[in-house]
């Protein structure tokens, strides 16, 4: 180690890693709907983009986590999204190609996008 | 890249593995694999959580939902339901982890086992992995070293230490940055840090579970160490029976060293420092600084007569600190988030957490870490849980063979170092056994006495001989053969041991025997004056009787004794005789009428 930058380094590079061990620390909470249904709906390429997105932008205390079914099988795949603080978001019919406008708007900004939302009337 | 996006904590502690924690290991790794997860969902292995009574206990991330007792069986299950599906398989999780209703799941620092606590020196311990320094550098490892090397001087550090109002959690109590200050005054060309992982008290492994769990601290806190006191080699001299502890230290070291972070001109500012482990024996002596110190340099394992100092004239001659393994756990956080933040937690004049080994008469055995001024109450009965079966709590003995014990009287204590001093026990290293109304407290104290005799090292004759006369008194009166005056000649005895002995070991060895004397005086007097033990726990002293009015006479109890000495006719009252009973308490535990009783 030859200089404290060194350290920093190795620290950003781990931090995402470990940082959904942080309990305290995360203020956003994604959670996918993975139960059979779910699952046959195609969650899994949207949790994966989901976790591959975050990871890409470098945002710390967020987490992607999943769930069993959720309730209504003809909405998924489902994405709950809950910021700290704030009421949970519902996401329905979510798809990988959705996924990286959510995370700008939502969770970088904080600012839900509304037409992808349960609640929605197009 | 992988896309993790779940991590499951194994418990890779000693009380886990073993309860086989290694299979459940192996077993998640080879699920994973097979349903192709293995790319998405890391098993990490850790050091104690804690809960070792819950063994082998997980976590999985990012719910944090806590698994007891995992048998490899329960892996598919989890595996299936929970890493596939996103359901969480409640009937494996820790009873404690879920709310009333028996739906949520609550937050790990929700649950009665850890909401009282606050860790610091077990900060990592069951977070991260101990054989990846990376995870400790992500859990900001090392960010101390860095500070103090490239903005500290060492009296800052001296400084930041002192303020911080730390101090060792071997045992003692002394402010280690006063330690750290006369060593830093002692002028010479080569100085050492070592560290004492020896933990010989009976039932204490806090010391243990740090290097299990969080070996870069130690590694970390001895290396800002040398910088303040002018060293630049340290030693970690560790009990040879903690396997475990040894290989992660060693391969943490290892890794310091490739990472440069051991080793010559560290954050490249020209500070030097490399470090080894030595391997105690395991006899209890060599935990003594001097003794220790006489060890590393190969010679026998005897204290030495203080002064000198280690400060002055410690390893090989050299002006010396030596620290316990919870007391270097601390540093680099005070290092980075600085003395006032210690303060905040803890009393007056003990700052900071301690660590307890919990063990005894307690529901949750186990390690907890708790503020300084925490009430015995609270770690008795809101963290651990306590005592089995409903029996009333009788004592806490802290401080081991050097320690005594906390009446019950007491529970309201806040527990610091000069609080238990006052009461006539000890902070010690954090062992804390538990007994209930079923312990005889002067059996209590001569299992502590056995100990030190056993463990005396012979070198001084207080400590060779007048524990010896000591233990002999305490047998004798548990063997019913107690006399007027022992326990005065026990009295005697003590103060001139304490006073007299070479070494700390011989110094507190009488304290056991004091501090029951103190609380339950009636009970010595019970035993040598009446014969008779009130806990029930001295054979020689027991009897058992039939009750003739509660006897249905249904010869159950005769058929189970196994010295044949109870006799009676069918359905009249049975009778025991005493001379020939073997005092196994079989009848008692046969007889449907509760007509045996014991006494
Ligand atoms: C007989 C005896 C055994 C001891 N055993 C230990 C031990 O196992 N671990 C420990 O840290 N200190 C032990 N000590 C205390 C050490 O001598 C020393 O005070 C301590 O390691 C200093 O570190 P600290 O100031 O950080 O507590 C023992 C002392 C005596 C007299
Ligand atoms: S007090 Fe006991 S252990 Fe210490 S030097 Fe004397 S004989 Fe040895
Ligand atoms: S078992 Fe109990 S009731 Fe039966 S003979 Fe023995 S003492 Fe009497
Ligand atoms: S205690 Fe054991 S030896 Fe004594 S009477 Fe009962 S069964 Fe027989
Ligand atoms: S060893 Fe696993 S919880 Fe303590």
């Amino acid at each position: 180690m030859k200089s404290l930058a060194e350290l920093q380094a190795i620290r950003n590079r781990m931090i995402d890693q470990v940082s959904m061990r942080k309990d305290d620390s995360i203020d956003t909470r994604v959670v996918v709907g993975m139960a059979t249904c779910g699952i046959a709906a195609g969650a899994r390429p949207v949790m994966l983009e989901f976790v591959e997105e975050i990871k890409r932008r470098g945002l710390e205390n967020v987490t992607v986590s999943q769930t069993g079914c959720i309730g209504m099988c003809r909405l998924e795949p489902m994405v709950e999204i809950t910021v700290k603080d704030q009421e949970k978001v519902t996401y329905i019919h979510m798809s990988p190609e959705k996924v990286a406008r959510v995370v700008a708007e939502h969770i970088v900004n904080g600012r839900p996008v509304e037409e992808y939302t349960i609640g929605y009337q197009g | 890249m992988d896309l993790i996006r779940s991590h499951v904590m194994v418990c890779g502690g000693t009380g886990c593995t073993s309860s086989n924690s290694a299979a459940v290991i192996a077993e998640f790794e080879k699920l994973l694999a097979e349903k192709g997860l293995d790319r998405e969902v890391k098993v990490v292995r850790t050091g104690c959580f804690g809960l070792c009574e819950a063994g082998p206990v997980c976590i999985v991330y990012p719910e944090g939902c806590f698994y007891a007792h995992v048998k490899t069986e329960d892996v598919a299950r989890i595996v299936e339901e929970h890493l596939v599906k996103g359901r969480i398989v409640k009937d494996l999780l820790y009873k404690g982890a879920m709310e009333e209703d028996k739906q949520t799941v609550k937050s790990l620092d929700k649950v009665d086992f850890y909401k009282k606590q606050k860790r610091v020196a077990l900060r990592n311990c069951g977070v991260i992995d101990p054989e990846n320094i990376e995870e400790y550098i992500a859990f900001d490892g090392y960010a101390a070293l860095g500070k103090v090397l490239t903005e500290m001087s060492p009296d800052d550090v001296i400084q930041t230490i002192l303020d911080s109002g730390l101090r060792g959690r071997g045992g003692g109590g002394f402010p280690t940055g006063l330690k750290w200050k006369f060593a830093k005054a002692s002028v010479s060309e080569k100085k050492y840090v070592c560290c004492n992982a020896d933990e010989g008290d009976p039932g204490a492994f806090m010391d243990r579970s740090i290097l299990e769990g969080d070996p870069h601290a130690v590694i970390e806190a001895m290396a800002i160490a040398a910088y303040a006191i002018g060293a630049d080699q340290g030693y970690v001299y560790c009990r040879a029976e903690y396997p475990i502890a040894v290989k992660r230290l060693q391969i943490a070291i290892k890794q310091a060293r490739e990472y440069g972070l051991l080793g010559k001109n560290i954050f490249g500012t020209g500070f030097n420092f490399d470090m080894d482990v030595r391997l105690g024996a395991g006899a209890f002596v060599c935990g003594e600084e001097t003794a220790l110190m006489n060890s590393i340099e190969g010679m026998r394992g005897e204290p030495r007569p203080r002064p000198p100092f280690p400060a002055v004239k410690g390893l090989f001659g050299k002006p010396t600190i030596l620290n316990n393994v919870e007391t270097y756990a601390n540093v680099p956080q005070i290092i980075v988030k600085g003395a006032d933040w210690f303060k905040t937690m803890g009393t007056a004049k003990s700052a900071g957490t301690k660590v307890f080994a919990l063990g005894g008469k307690i529901n949750n055995t186990g390690l907890v870490e708790v503020p300084m001024g925490t009430t015995l109450r609270e770690v008795i009965y809101d963290i651990g849980g306590g005592i089995p079966g409903g029996k009333a709590f009788k004592a806490a003995q802290t401080g081991g063979p050097s320690g005594g014990c906390i009446p019950a009287s007491e529970l309201d204590i806040e527990i610091d170092y000069d609080n238990l001093v006052a009461i006539g026990s000890m902070m010690g290293s954090g062992g804390m056994i538990v007994m209930d109304e079923d312990n005889c407290m002067v059996d209590i104290a001569r299992f502590f006495l056995d100990f030190t005799v056993d463990e005396s090292c012979g070198k001084c004759a207080p400590c060779r001989i007048g524990t010896k006369r000591m233990l002999e008194i305490l047998e004798r009166i548990v063997e019913g053969k107690g006399e007027d005056g022992d326990i005065e000649k026990l009295e005697t005895l003590a103060e001139s041991i304490k006073t007299t002995a070479l070494c700390g070991l011989g110094q507190t060895a009488p304290n056991p025997v004091l501090s029951t004397l103190k609380y339950y005086r009636h009970e010595y007097e019970a035993h040598i004056y009446e014969k008779r033990c009130p806990a029930g726990q001295c054979k020689a002293l027991l009897t058992y009787k039939i009750d003739p009015d509660k006897c249905k006479g249904c010869t159950l109890c005769a058929r189970q004794c196994p010295a044949g000495c109870i006799s009676g006719k069918v359905r009249e009252p049975h009778v025991i005789d005493t001379a020939k009973c073997l005092k196994c308490g079989a009848c008692m535990e046969k007889c449907k009428f509760g007509a045996i009783s014991r006494g």
